[in-house]
């Protein structure tokens, strides 16, 4: 894929936008041990930006369903298994839409459970990926051998981590072999759907702004807008699939509440801990979200999962 | 007639050729690159792609604030050394593999959620011995954890 120069504006001017964006503050401070390192940061590069006008590949990646999972676990979210789509649901996802759609969910939960330790569940959740992706013709990303070793590592949640993450990127890199990547995108997004569904439903439906600006659940649904950025990058890349673009329009609706949403980001000063070698990024961030915009965000995204599972 | 089938077989070849690239590339990933993000855990995101020395990619990832992520890049044997940047929306420098030994690993937390961009440029090497110039497979892994972890 060719880039020419004005590819580089619309990212340029959404950032721009973003600094000027103002808001109520939930700032972090910037903050050094004796064993940090500060890294200097350059400037743009400009070989960087000459090499850029000629990228071969481009991807947009979408947090998986594994890595949204990780977050309601890290935001200190409880398990609710009532919030996840009932298995008895997969014999009516019949089209490639609904298979994709409620394989990224069904993705979804399992790793939300597997993370909860939630065993069984995890197992039956499984299965019904493992029937969607039959479905849509991946015969090998979910087979008998991997619910025969899911099953064998019942107390051993770093394998099944493990399986799970293997299993969603043998279904992505089969849609990419395939050129069906537009389908790896629905699958994404359906997952990424559940994930906002059972964040909105572990926390207050009417949330008071200082609920939402103390409680890190709602930083996690708010900074979603970051993903859907991506999204619509992947929109404009397959613009050409029905499937995608039915989905769009319910998503539509959901990118206009979010562009209520303000994020703004200080510029980032890497520190390495020369003891971990880990480098944390510090800066500080501005996120604006009032309760009012957070029901819209909540309803909207109840109507667009109930159209998913349906 | 022998001339159609001839063309046919041609173009078929020519058709599967990338095909088999891509699964050349995801056995790859699948058998190598995922170990090297031990002992944290791949996404599952599978981005890959075949490059030719000189060519580059991107990748654009929303990473989230205090979550751990290990980037590998991860390239076939016999390829040239790859440079990778990462930047932030307004592409300022974050880090640069060339300034740290052209290390292929880079664990880190970020304070704040943001959009980062992965560059990448294979650098060009020695063409091999029929002065073809040197492609492979090349794989951007991120890894993330339940909790904070030390690098091995």
């Amino acid at each position: 894929m060719h880039l020419n120069r004005f590819s580089l504006f619309p990212a340029l001017l959404a950032a721009f936008m973003i600094t000027l964006t103002p808001g109520c503050k939930n700032d972090r401070q910037v903050k050094e041990t004796p064993s940090d390192e500060v890294v200097t940061v350059d400037s743009i590069d400009q070989q960087l930006i000459d090499d850029v006008k000629t990228v071969k590949e481009m991807f947009y990646s979408m947090p998986s369903p594994l890595e949204v999972a990780m977050m309601l676990k890290q935001s200190g979210s409880v398990y609710n298994q009532e919030l996840l789509n009932p298995l008895n649901n997969t014999s009516q996802y019949v089209t490639t839409r609904s298979r994709a759609l409620n394989l990224g969910i069904y993705t979804t939960d399992l790793s939300y459970s597997s993370l909860y330790d939630q065993t069984q569940t995890t197992i039956d959740y499984i299965n019904a990926a493992k029937t969607m992706a039959e479905g849509l013709g991946i015969l090998h990303a979910i087979d008998k051998t991997t619910i025969q070793r899911l099953e064998a590592n019942v107390n051993n949640r770093d394998v099944i981590l493990d399986i799970i993450s293997e299993t969603i990127m043998s279904s992505n890199s089969f849609f990419k072999e395939n050129n069906r990547e537009a389908i790896s995108t629905i699958v994404l997004i359906g997952g990424w759907i559940e994930g906002l569904y059972i964040a909105t439903n572990l926390v207050k439906e009417n949330p008071t702004q200082e609920e939402i600006n103390s409680n890190e659940l709602y930083t996690r649904i708010a900074d979603q807008k970051l993903a859907m950025n991506t999204i619509m990058k992947l929109k404009e890349k397959y613009a050409s699939n029905k499937h995608l673009s039915s989905i769009m329009k319910e998503i539509e609706g959901l990118r206009q509440i979010y562009n209520e949403i303000s994020i703004e980001t200080s510029r980032v000063v890497p520190v390495k801990d020369s003891s971990t070698n880990v480098t944390t990024l510090k800066s500080e961030t501005t996120l604006t979200m009032t309760p009012e915009i957070y029901k819209q965000l909540k309803e909207k995204i109840d109507v667009i999962r109930t159209k998913f599972i349906s | 007639m022998s001339k159609l089938s001839s063309t046919l077989v041609i173009l078929t070849l020519l058709m599967t050729i990338p095909l088999f690239g891509n699964s050349q590339c995801k056995h790859f990933a699948k058998q190598v690159c995922k170990k090297e993000l031990a002992p944290y855990i791949h996404n599952g995101n599978f981005n890959a792609a075949i490059l030719t020395e000189g060519e580059t990619a991107e990748m654009y990832k929303s990473f989230y604030s205090n979550q751990n992520y290990r980037l590998y890049i991860c390239e076939s044997s016999a390829m040239p050394r790859i440079r990778f940047q990462v930047l932030d929306i307004n592409r300022n420098v974050i880090y640069d593999n060339k300034n740290n030994g052209y290390k292929m690993k880079w664990d880190f937390v970020p304070e704040s959620s943001q959009q980062l961009i992965i560059s990448l440029k294979v650098e060009d090497g020695e063409n091999d011995s029929d002065g073809e110039p040197l492609s492979g497979c090349v794989a951007i892994m991120i890894g993330i954890t339940e909790a904070a972890k030390e690098s091995p």
